[in-house]
């Protein structure tokens, strides 16, 4: 594993840029941990002071110290977008193989499904949970929420990799050796969709985290936790732009950018990496 | 001897890097050969053998990572010289379809699915023949009839037509510019046997009428023994032997060649078959000397260590075996009469 | 007698067009015959593609429900629908080798993993010593070696290696019927004739029948005992193999024959076929009405009514 990283770090610029901008992101998120203020307390320094040697990213117009706030607010997002990953790629890899593989009544009644999940709309819904959940509406209960319905596109795909797979010929060697479905599924399978499963995992954060903010942005979350999506909420609120606060908006939004465009390059060349293909080719066949 | 293709010491290999791992494979190693004006000439071996790479050099289709490392291929049409693996993209426009074409396996490659064969044949072929409209029409509709084709396929789609008529409309598009130089890389292999047969016999037929040169390339040798009027051998990226097909079949002088003449099942011969025991030889990593000694029954020290040239035996029969002058047919070699029409 | 295999007037449709579309196409047309336990034999199909030589052995396997007709293996309906328990009996005494042996195994994964998965299914153990060596075993019939095979990834054999593996791994749980679908068609020429003596030492040796299915006739008439040729879901011929294929009856098994390329005239560029064989072939094949009749010789060939 570490001889992978050495690998990748050597041989793949996109792999190294990538790399270095998510432990950018992943040790500022860390830093929360050392905050000399707890996340939601207000008016703990002078209010809207621009960056300086003494507030590196500025204080907000709520008496906030920008550098701690957004370390809380990225720490919160970032676990919130790779838990709605994680989650949704689970569903998504079982629903999608299972499909795929055992085909039939099983494939039918899954695709309705999955099809009904693809065409629900999922803002109103998410606002419904909100109205329904007020506070209680935290960064995990939303990230459930939305693992619950962000699969389903995905789950698609991977059982349109899947219904290839069932017609080669190994996988009729592998029944015909007696190993169960899920062994099929899980081991026979399940290397042929890791690409999908990576690059739609990327694609699923960005969606995930776009929702938030969104959601955010127009007060429907719990506000009091510190979230990319609130941050931008309050500099909205108080009218960041307008009054000349131009860092509560611009750095938060820099960072966001530069996380997307991190795991994107990570995405893309661990994808490279993992591919069958170019890991057969790298095996010498 | 009216050449139109020379060969001189071509070296192709792919040259690949992954993540670190570099590797060199040899695909092509040092082959001379070349091609007369209005022959077949048949290239037979196994799957990574090297074949498929010497194909795409010649048919200047040759992309990263594969690359010329060495020797020269030269073309000789209408007494003018090209190079595909230096020519322009420009020269190679001119010379496609005109002066060099190609057969290859899938048809479905070379026929657009959603298009009608006539667009197809009017993409291909209008520009280098340089007829419009009707007098294109009739050219085409003539020359397909040449290969026993109703004018209607030119109005059908490639789906609507069956598997040997979609080889013959391939034929028929490679063919129509009445092209100096064909490269058929295995057209035959996908088809059943008695359609097979029908395809063959009518490139056989369309080349005799238009004096023009074949290189037939596919590892079924039964194949060859009908079209070839030469046959060369690829074994692990080098020409082992090259000789006319019959010598090729009753006098071998390379013991890989009468060990595959040998192999070949017939009808009324119960005969036990030899087979050849050990693998192909992995062109990254070949064995030095004769690349064939691990496998060879005649194989000596010497044949462990220095690699055998292409030596000249016969008229047009040149073979690399340091034992050339031990080898004789096997059990289960075809028996068929040396002199029946020599 | 004790039939092995018994194939009772199988029918395969496959409805053709849409869902509403009433139109089927017949797979395989009233096909019969069967296998004796006793005696060990090759059993051939030949056929060309769409002749349903492939539908029927995916029947044969259980893969594929026949839509009229049985059959029988040891006196037991072969269906689709059989439970994973009685599937797992089935798989034990009918074992598949496949058409492609670079596809046989995913090439991801270590080849001995399905040796390893088929002796702990079927011999019902999971000591590893046995399993290894019911793997040494099976390997050692078709003449390759646990040693050589443990630990490697497809890519790091050759064709002929893989088909080899992939005959042993149908070997392991001792199977009397082994259904081997067109195995050396995409196998290298100098590798080809050892897949070929190896099924023939199957039967010889270690008293396993095998249905080998092919298009090509000269293997045919070399390993196989009885044969019959297939033309568009119909059987046309059936017999001795050497009987048949030394002087076909049918026009269509006649036209196979002279459609083989032989190297025995290499260099005379023979490849003439008759037009009106071609034409009589196809003609016959869509003749509504027609039976199996036996000749005296033992072969049954297909004659037509007001032909």
């Amino acid at each position: 594993m570490l001889s992978v990283f050495k690998d990748l770090i050597r041989y793949n610029r996109e792999f190294t840029i990538g790399l270095l901008l998510v432990s950018l992101i992943v040790i500022f998120a860390c830093l929360s941990f050392f905050s000399p203020y707890p996340a939601q307390d207000i008016y703990v320094v002078i209010p809207d002071q621009p960056p300086s040697w003494q507030y590196w990213f500025g204080t907000n117009s709520r008496g906030q110290d920008l550098f701690w706030q957004l370390s809380f607010a990225f720490r919160n997002t970032l676990t919130f977008g790779i838990i709605v990953a994680v989650l949704s790629r689970l569903i998504s890899i079982t629903i999608g193989l299972a499909s795929g593989y055992l085909g039939g009544w099983v494939d039918r009644i899954l695709m309705f499904f999955n099809d009904i999940f693809v065409a629900i709309p999922i803002f109103p819904i998410l606002i419904l949970f909100y109205f329904v959940l007020r506070s209680d509406l935290n960064t995990y209960t939303l990230a459930v929420i939305m693992a619950c319905l962000g699969w389903a596109f995905d789950a698609r795909l991977i059982r349109s990799v899947a219904l290839g797979l069932r017609f080669r010929e190994f996988t009729r060697q592998a029944i015909f050796a007696g190993m169960s479905p899920r062994k099929i599924m899980m081991e026979e399978h399940l290397p042929y969709v890791m690409p999908i499963v990576f690059s739609t995992a990327m694609a699923n954060m960005i969606w995930s985290i776009g929702f938030e903010v969104t959601l955010a942005v127009l007060g429907f979350t719990n506000i009091n936790i510190p979230t990319v999506g609130t941050a931008l909420y309050w500099a909205n609120n108080h009218s960041a732009m307008v009054v000349g606060v131009w860092w509560w908006i611009i750095i938060p939004v820099v960072l966001l950018v530069m996380m997307f465009l991190g795991l994107f390059l990570l995405a893309v060349s661990i994808n490279e990496y993992i591919d069958p293909r170019s890991r057969l080719r790298r095996m010498g066949s | 001897m009216d050449t139109v293709l020379d060969v001189k010491g071509l070296k192709a290999y792919y040259l690949m890097k992954y993540f670190g791992i570099s590797r060199e494979v040899r695909a092509v190693d040092d082959i001379t050969m070349s091609i007369r004006r209005n022959e077949i000439y048949g290239i037979a071996g196994e799957s990574s053998s090297g074949k498929t790479s010497l194909i795409k050099v010649l048919a200047a289709a040759m992309r990263p990572p594969l690359e010329v490392v060495d020797g020269s291929v030269r073309y000789h049409f209408n007494g003018e010289e090209i190079d595909p693996t230096t020519a322009s993209k420009e020269d190679l426009k001119r010379i496609r379809w005109k002066h060099l074409s190609y057969i290859m396996q899938g048809s479905m490659s070379v026929l657009n699915p959603v298009r009608r064969i006539e667009r197809t044949f009017a993409d291909f072929a209008k520009e280098p023949l340089g007829l419009s409209g009707p007098a294109f029409r009739e050219r085409v509709e003539q020359h397909l009839s040449s290969l026993k084709l109703p004018p209607s396929v030119l109005r059908s789609y490639p789906h609507e037509l069956s598997g040997g008529m979609r080889q013959r409309v391939t034929i028929g598009l490679a063919t129509v510019c009445h092209p100096e130089f064909i490269i058929a890389d295995e057209p035959t292999t996908a088809l059943d046997v008695v359609v097979q047969k029908e395809v063959l016999s009518m490139i056989r037929e369309i080349q005799q009428k238009m004096g023009s040169s074949v290189v037939f390339v596919t590892h079924d040798m039964s194949v060859h023994a009908n079209m070839a009027d030469r046959i060369g051998i690829i074994y692990a990226g080098r020409l082992v032997e090259e000789g006319p097909t019959r010598q090729m079949f009753f006098a071998p002088k390379h013991p890989y060649t009468a060990h595959l003449v040998a192999s070949l099942p017939r009808i009324g011969d119960t005969t036990q078959r030899p087979a050849l025991e050990g693998k192909p030889p992995n062109l990254a990593d070949p064995p030095p000397g004769c690349r064939f000694h691990p496998r060879c029954p005649l194989a000596i020290d010497k044949c462990r260590t220095d690699v055998p040239p292409l030596e000249t035996v016969d008229t047009d029969h040149r073979t690399a075996c340091w034992r050339w002058q031990d080898v004789r047919p096997l059990d289960g070699a075809p028996t068929g009469k040396m002199e029946a029409q020599l | 007698m004790t039939d092995l295999l018994e194939i009772r007037n199988v029918w395969k449709r496959f409805p053709m067009g849409g869902l509403l579309s009433r139109a089927h196409i017949d797979a395989v047309q009233d096909a019969s015959f069967s296998l004796t336990a006793d005696k060990p034999e090759i059993f051939t199909i030949i056929g060309e593609s769409g002749s349903g030589k492939t539908t029927l052995a995916r029947m044969i396997l259980g893969l594929e429900q026949p839509s009229e007709g049985e059959i029988l293996f040891k006196g037991q309906s072969v269906s689709r629908n059989m439970n994973r328990e009685k599937r797992l009996e089935f798989m034990s005494q009918v074992q598949p080798v496949f058409q492609n042996p670079f596809e046989a195994f995913n090439p991801l994964k270590r080849i001995d993993r399905y040796l390893a998965s088929t002796a702990r299914q079927f011999l019902k153990t999971s000591d590893r010593a046995k399993i290894d060596a019911a793997m040494d075993d099976a390997l050692q019939k078709v003449g390759l070696s646990l040693k050589e095979i443990a630990g490697r990834y497809p890519h790091e054999l050759s064709g002929g290696q893989l088909q080899r593996c992939a005959i042993a791994r149908a070997l392991i749980p001792n199977p009397p019927l082994l259904i081997a679908d067109e195995p050396v068609s995409m196998v290298d020429a100098s590798l080809r004739m050892a897949i070929v003596n190896l099924l023939r030492s199957l039967r010889d040796d270690f008293g396993v029948s095998v249905i080998y299915i092919t298009h090509d006739l000269a293997t045919a008439y070399y390993i196989s005992d009885r044969l019959i040729i297939m033309q568009k879901g119909r059987i046309v011929e059936m017999g001795d193999a050497r009987v048949v294929l030394s002087d076909p009856e049918h026009p269509y098994s006649r036209l196979l024959k002279a459609s083989v390329l032989s190297s025995e005239d290499a260099g005379q560029g023979k490849l003439a076929t008759n037009p009106d064989m071609v034409a009589e072939a196809n003609r016959l094949a869509t003749m509504p009405s027609s039976r199996l009749q036996e000749r005296p010789d033992g072969r049954l060939v297909r004659t037509y009514e007001g032909a």
